[in-house]
This record gives structure tokens, sequence and C-alpha cells, in this order.
């Protein structure tokens, strides 16, 4: 397995978010993590990154227990975030941003250099020396996408990625990641709807008020409606 | 004209040193959000060290490699202090930061007493460099020439630094938003001790370079700071090119200043830092802010009513101060009106910082305020006792009223640093206005009415008003209007967006904080019998400071338990002991490591629920 995670709690203060999440991935395989907003898929994936202020529970990344590692740690080892809110930084340039995500090549993931990366976002490519903050929304969205790849990450977690994107950005950054995932990368990808994910997923789980609620194909789903209905928006 | 460019040449020249500091401590903030009150203590360093390393190392090579490996030796200690103790503390709000460094500008104040002597120390000249330079007639030192090369060259090689090198490129990106710079896998430790370091290397070398002009004190860190606070604001926090223009600014505005306006030359320079704020409020060419954290004061939990238990321990609190006289005797009932005045004024505070969220650097410009009323309406009016007492603070008010307009205009560090400009231009027109306030030799002869000449009588007229005036603020707090300000301190949007109009909630509650602040000052005038330009002086600002985070933000009496144990602790040790700096700025390091949340924060969320019959099962929270 590449990631296994077990009884996943987390808490904001004193408020309880995430009950007893578990997931299990398989090395290059694509999961969605679909959910409602508020359902609790953004802070699954900081938990797993350790960006929330508690958790509790197992988290096993490629052997490693990383339930208690420090965020740089983490990643370090391999699992790249992506966050939902497009933090990208808006002072530097998109090759400056590309430098912060910089890390070593590492074994048993694709090395990735910029000059790949423009390939793969070639809207990029024609904007090395602009500043992030002079970038429309897609861009923004496909900048973080690329500055956590330079980080030459085995795993990714991407945070709503289609969020807000016009369908004509929506269909690039598809291609993209299915790009990604024929290098091999293994990829979780939140969503609030189907649609998308549908695009490059294998499997899903269905998350809702901070718990599990349904896991298995995407088959699976299909044929069973009244989960979709009862969880997803439509 | 000729003197006029040496006077200039002057000026560039003193630039260079407070650049440098001023550049450390910008950098520093940008990334780690830390406002180094230390810095002005690491600049003294970097002086001393440097002096005596020369009496070693001399020579051309010589001189120049002790002053860099002064620099290096400051460098290293601000790295070690950054990774045993500012690690610790980085979670906690912003300001604990600030009263942390206080703490340890206190200690190395004494350490370096202890190492160096009391006497001012003069340093070597330069090798080689010891002579002037004749410019248009004039001689103008060689050394001099250096120092202005060297802020230029610095500013060249901060610029090749941040923009050439994968160092600088994560230094700005954590700037921006340290987070995700710990979530592209960055170690956010070793980047902050980095940049650390390198803002205390900047701020002792600054030091250092100026030992060959001017004498090496204990007093140089005070000095500097408040200059350099004026520096970072006017160019911009955070912005390395805005700190140089301002430096330069500043010194040629202290260089010919005192030519062309003698009598106001110490406020000249704080009335340019309001002017630029109040036009640009996020100085020459800063950005605005990007709120990585929570304001100061947002309360994790919101202020606590008293239960009708915490009623009575009030009475009995009172009931205990009013039976003090019985058993003290006159100067322990003159320590205690002293602890009493100052806990209004740190409730005053409070009321400004804690529920309104507008942190001051300069709240003792109301105290003094309120203190110079009582006393220019004693030395001119006559004014007895009970006229003093009312109109004293009158002139707190107006302060209030104006400064507050400006004030509440900004937001942040920003407003803070206002606040502080303000301070400091009443405390230079109080040192400066020697026809009025009698400057450096104060007013003299506030005493008491005969009825209340008796230290108990005064104690009791001192209780009284101070009582009032904090029963007076804890009713502020739980009212609309309480209710108001704080909405305005947890979101200036939502507040705005239910028709509260800000500026104008703010700008009263700015106002009622200076009163009570003022009439704290009044009493604190009658108390000593005379005032001076101290008591409107940045050490009097930070003692509030210190006593409203010490009793804890988050409470509303918390900063009257600070003031208590603060001001009794520092009479004590003043009193007691000869080191009491190093003392209490040890205190005060360990006090805010142990209590993050104060001393009345840390009653009320972990011991006072001891005694409490737990209300609601909550959930374990690991």
């Amino acid at each position: 397995m590449k990631l296994e995670v077990h009884g996943l709690n987390a808490w904001y203060g004193r408020a309880h978010i995430l009950f007893d999440v578990h997931m299990r991935v398989a090395r290059g395989e694509v999961v969605a993590l679909l959910g409602r907003n508020g359902a609790g898929k953004s802070t699954t994936f900081a938990s797993l990154v350790g960006l929330v202020p508690a958790r509790r529970g197992d988290i096993v990344f490629d052997g490693h227990a990383v339930g208690a590692m420090k965020t740089h740690d983490v990643v370090r080892l391999g699992l790249g975030y992506v966050p939902e809110d497009r933090r990208i930084f808006t002072d530097l340039t998109v090759e400056e941003n590309l430098e912060v995500g910089r890390q070593p090549p590492r074994e048993g993931a694709p090395t990735w250099t910029p000059e790949m990366i423009y390939e793969l976002f070639p809207n990029l490519a024609s904007m090395r020396r602009r500043a992030g903050g002079h970038m429309s929304g897609g861009e923004q969205q496909m900048l973080t996408i690329a500055r956590t790849l330079m980080g030459n990450p085995s795993l990714v977690l991407l945070d709503e990625p289609s969020e807000g994107l016009a369908p004509k950005i929506v269909e690039q950054m598809a291609h993209a990641l299915i790009e990604m995932k024929r290098q091999g990368l293994t990829i979780i990808i939140s969503e609030q709807n189907l649609h998308f994910a549908r695009l490059i997923s294998d499997r899903a789980y269905i998350i809702e008020r901070g718990r599990v609620q349904f896991e298995g194909t995407l088959k699976e789903l299909d044929a069973n409606p009244e989960v979709r209905d009862a969880y997803l928006a439509v | 004209m000729d003197f006029l460019f040496v006077q200039f040449l002057n000026g560039l020249a003193s630039a260079s040193s407070l650049f440098l500091v001023a550049s450390g401590l910008s950098i520093i903030f940008g990334v780690t959000r830390i406002v180094n009150f230390a810095h002005g203590a690491f600049y003294m360093l970097g002086a001393y060290i440097a002096y005596t390393l020369t009496q070693h190392l001399t020579g051309v090579v010589g001189f120049w490699t002790a002053l860099l490996l002064a620099a290096l030796i400051v460098a290293a200690l601000g790295a070690l202090i950054e990774m045993t103790l500012l690690r610790r503390i980085y979670d906690a709000p912003e300001l604990f930061q600030l009263l942390a460094t206080f703490g340890l500008t206190l200690m190395v104040e004494d350490l370096v007493v202890m190492i160096w002597g009391p006497m001012e120390l003069l340093g070597p000249r330069a090798p080689g460099l010891e002579g002037a330079v004749p410019v248009f007639g004039q001689l103008f030192p060689a050394y001099d020439f250096v120092l202005i090369a060297l802020g230029p060259v610095v500013l060249g090689g901060l610029w090749l630094l941040f923009k050439k090198t994968r160092w600088g490129v994560l230094v700005r990106a954590a700037t921006q938003d340290r987070t995700m710079v710990s979530a592209l896998g960055v170690n956010q430790s070793w980047l902050f001790t980095s940049v650390f370091a390198l803002g205390i290397f900047l701020a002792a070398l600054g030091g250092a370079v100026q030992i060959p002009r001017e004498a090496v004190h204990h007093m140089m860190d005070l000095q500097i700071i408040v200059e350099v606070f004026v520096v970072v604001v006017i160019g911009g926090l955070g912005n390395v090119f805005g700190a140089f223009l301002a430096a330069v600014i500043i010194s040629e505005l202290n260089a010919f200043g005192i030519l062309l306006f003698p009598k106001i030359s110490l406020v000249l320079v704080f009335l340019v830092m309001a002017v630029v704020l109040v036009v640009r409020p996020h100085g020459l060419l800063g950005k605005a802010e990007s709120d990585s954290r929570p304001a100061i004061g947002t309360a994790i939990e919101p202020f606590r009513r008293f239960g009708t238990r915490g009623r009575n321990a009030m009475v009995a609190v009172l009931l205990g101060l009013a039976l003090v006289p019985l058993f003290a005797g006159n100067y322990l009932m003159s320590v205690g009106t002293e602890l009493l005045i100052f806990a209004l004024f740190a409730a005053s505070l409070h009321l400004m910082m804690g529920v309104g969220g507008m942190v001051s650097f300069g709240h003792a410009a109301y105290f003094g305020l309120g203190a110079y009323g009582a006393g220019l309406l004693v030395k001119y009016l006559g004014a007895p006792m009970e006229a003093a007492l009312v109109a004293g603070p009158v002139l707190a008010v107006a302060g209030a009223i104006l400064f507050g307009w400006f004030c509440v205009r900004l937001s942040g560090v920003y407003l803070a640093m206002l606040t502080l400009a303000f301070a400091q231009i009443v405390w230079s027109i109080m040192f400066q206005w020697y026809d009025v306030t009698g400057g450096d030799n104060g007013i003299l002869g506030i005493w008491p009415s005969r009825w209340a000449s008796d230290p108990m009588v005064f104690y009791y007229v001192t209780l009284a008003l101070c009582a009032a005036c904090i029963y007076a603020i804890r009713r502020i707090v739980f009212s609309p209007f309480g209710y108001a300000v704080r909405g305005c301190r947890d979101s200036v949007m939502r507040a705005e967006s239910i028709g509260i109009d800000r500026q104008r909630i703010q700008w009263l509650a700015f106002t009622l904080a200076g009163t009570f602040a003022g009439i704290a000052g009044t009493l604190y005038a009658y108390l000593k019998g005379s005032v001076f330009p101290d008591v409107v002086g940045i050490p009097t600002s930070v003692d509030g400071l210190v006593m409203v985070l010490l009793g804890g933000l988050q409470t509303v009496g918390g900063p009257i338990v600070g003031a208590a144990a603060y001001k009794a602790l520092s009479i004590w040790m003043t009193s007691q002991i000869d080191f009491w700096k190093l003392v209490l700025g040890a205190l005060i390091v360990v006090l805010v490591i142990a209590f993050p949340e104060g001393i009345a924060g840390f009653w009320q969320r972990r011991v006072s629920p001891l005694f409490r019959r737990s209300e609601t099962e909550e959930e374990a929270i690991p």
C-alpha cells in the first residue's frame, strides 16, 4: 500500500472535525475523495500532512508512520500537497514559485524539471517572469500543482483543483492530471461532485460530517444512486 | 553652503548604521512576524564586543576583522536565542514575542554593565582612516566616507541575496505564507533561525562600525531602537529598500532639523512619521500586511462576566484593600497607592488592546498628559487638588481625541508604531518646551490638599477613584458599545456589514482608554508630588504592555493582576537587587514561556476549572 490511514481524528480548537477516517490507496492509483462543502475533505488532506492543530490516528505512507511528523518532514518523504485556495506566492515570479517547491530527485517518483512542467502546463511557459499575483485564477491553480510537482512527490493530494475554473481550463487540467497518472504518480483528488473526478479516478471515498460513508469503485458508486444523492452535490 | 553639504554628508554617514540595524529588524519581522525589541540590545552588544576585540586585534586588517568578528559572534548568539527561546513562542500571539524580547533587552542592559562597567568606552580610530578630508574647505572624517559607502553596498548585497539565491527566494516566500512554504517541504525552523541570525548580524555590524564615531555605552540600545522602529515603519515593514530610503530621510532630518528647527528637533522625526503613516498607511514602499495569524486580542474564549462567586470575590478583594491601612505603614501604603494607580493604567491599556484590538506602544502619552495636566494647573493656576483631579485628565482626553483620530485609520503593527510616535511627540514637547513644562527639571510641588495629605487618606482617595474607574471599564466591556468594539476587533468587515461605524467606535474606545489612563496619570502626579518627562517615556509604555500581557489579554481582570504583580516585583527588586534588570528580564522571559496565556488566563483555563463543577462534558483534546 502507498498510503494507509486508520482511525484518523482531527480537531480545530474544541471542534471535532474528523471521526475515525480510514483510507487505503495503492501505488499508482487515482482515488477520489468526494463530499459536500464542509464535509471534511480539506481537513483530511491537511491532517495527512500535519497542518491541523490537533490530530490523532495512524497514517502510514510508504512504510513510514507519519502521523506525528512535522509537515516538512512528511512532504520530504514524497507526499505532495496542493491546497484548495491557490496559495501561490503572489510576490514571486512563476519561476521563483517553482523554485520554492523544488526538492531533490526521489527514488520511485517521477523527477520534474521546470522544462517538463512547462510542457505539462503550456500556459505557464509563456509567463515565467510574471509575478504570481498577476495571473488568472486558472493559471494560479496550475502553478500550485506545478509547484508541488517540483518536489518530485510520489503521491499528490489535490484539493478541489477544478473549483471555480472555466470549463476550458478544467479540460486542460484534466489532461495534465491524466499525464501525471501516466507517469506513475499516485493521486488523491477531492471534489464536491463526480464530473471531474470521474475523468481520472479509479475508486472513490465519500466523506460526510467527518466520517467515511462510502468506499468503492466508481462503478459501484454508479450502481448506488441513493448514496450519490445522499452525500454529493448534484 | 559648504557647511550644509558637510552636514548632508554627516547625515548620510549616520544613515548607514541606522539602515543596517533597521534592515535587520525589517527582515526578521517580515519572515518571523516578530517585532524584535531586543534589536537595539544586539546593536549595543555588537559595539561592546567590537570594542573589546579592537583592543586585541590591531592594524588595518585586525580592526576590520574585529568588527566583522564581533557581528558574527553576536549573530551566533542571536541564533542560539532564537533556537532556545523564540522557537517556543512562535505560535503565541504576536505581542508575546515583543514581551520576550523586551525581557532580553533588560537582561542585556545589565549584563553589559556587569561585563564592561557603567562607564562610556572610547573605541580606537580606524587605522589608516584617522584623519579628516577637506570637503569644500570643511574637514570631514575619512572614516565617515567608508560608512557612507557601506549602506549602499549592504543594500546591494541584500538585494542579490534575496533575488539570486534559493535561500532568498525561500525567505521571500515565507514572508508571504510560511505555512505554505513548509507544506512544500522546507524546514521552517532552519529558515527562521538563519533569517534571525542575518538580522542580528546586520544589527551588530551597525553597532560595531559605530565605535570609531561614538563612545560605547549601556544606553545605546534604547537610543537606537526607537529610531529604528521609525525607520522601519516609514520605509514599510519587511521592505529593505524602504528601510534604506527611510534611514536616509531620518538621518538627514536629524542633521538639518537641529539647524533649522532647534526648538522642535526631537519632535520632527515623529511628526514626519505620523504624516507618512497617515498618507501612506503601510509606509513609503510597504504593502498591506497579509494576516497570516489571528489579530491580537482575538479571544479564543470570549470575556466572561462574573458569576455570583466572582462578584463576591471582588467585594472581598475590595474590602481587603480597604483594610490595608490598618496594618500597613506609610511606605507600604504609598506602594499600595502606586499599585492601584498602575492597575488602572493597565486596565485602560487593556480596554484599548484586549477589548479594542488596538495595540498601543505609546500608552504613556495619556498617562503623562494626565500627570502634566495636573502639574500645569498647579504651576500656572495654583489649582487645588480637587479641581486638578477633574481638570487634569482633560489634557489626556484632548490628546486621545487628537491622536486617536489618526490612529484608528491604521491597524496592526502600523497602528502600534503610530501610537509610539505620538507618545514620543508628547515626550519631546515635555522635554524640550522648557519655558512651559520645565523640561528636564519637571514640575514640582504637586501636593494633595491638606485633608488628603495623609498617606492613608490619599490611599483611600486613590482606591475609590481607581475602583470606580475599573468598575466603569468593566461595565463598558459588557455594554452594547463594548460588544461593538469587540466586534470591530474580531472582524472589521463583519462589523461594518451590520452597520457599525468602525472608525467612530474605535475612536471612542481609544478616547475612553486615554481618559482612564489620564486619570491614573493625574493621581500619579499627586502621589509623587512632581512630574518629569519620564512619565511619558517609552519605559512607561512598555511597563503597561508588560502588565497587560503578563496578566493576560484574554481576561478583563488580567491586566489588574499583571499590574499588581509586575509593579510590586519591580519596586521590590529595584530596592533590593543591584542587577534587578537582569533578574526581572529573566523572569519575564520565563513567564512568557511558562504562561503564554498570561497569569489570569492561566488561572481561568487551568486552575479555576478545578474548583468549578464541570458544566459540560467536553471531549478530550490531545
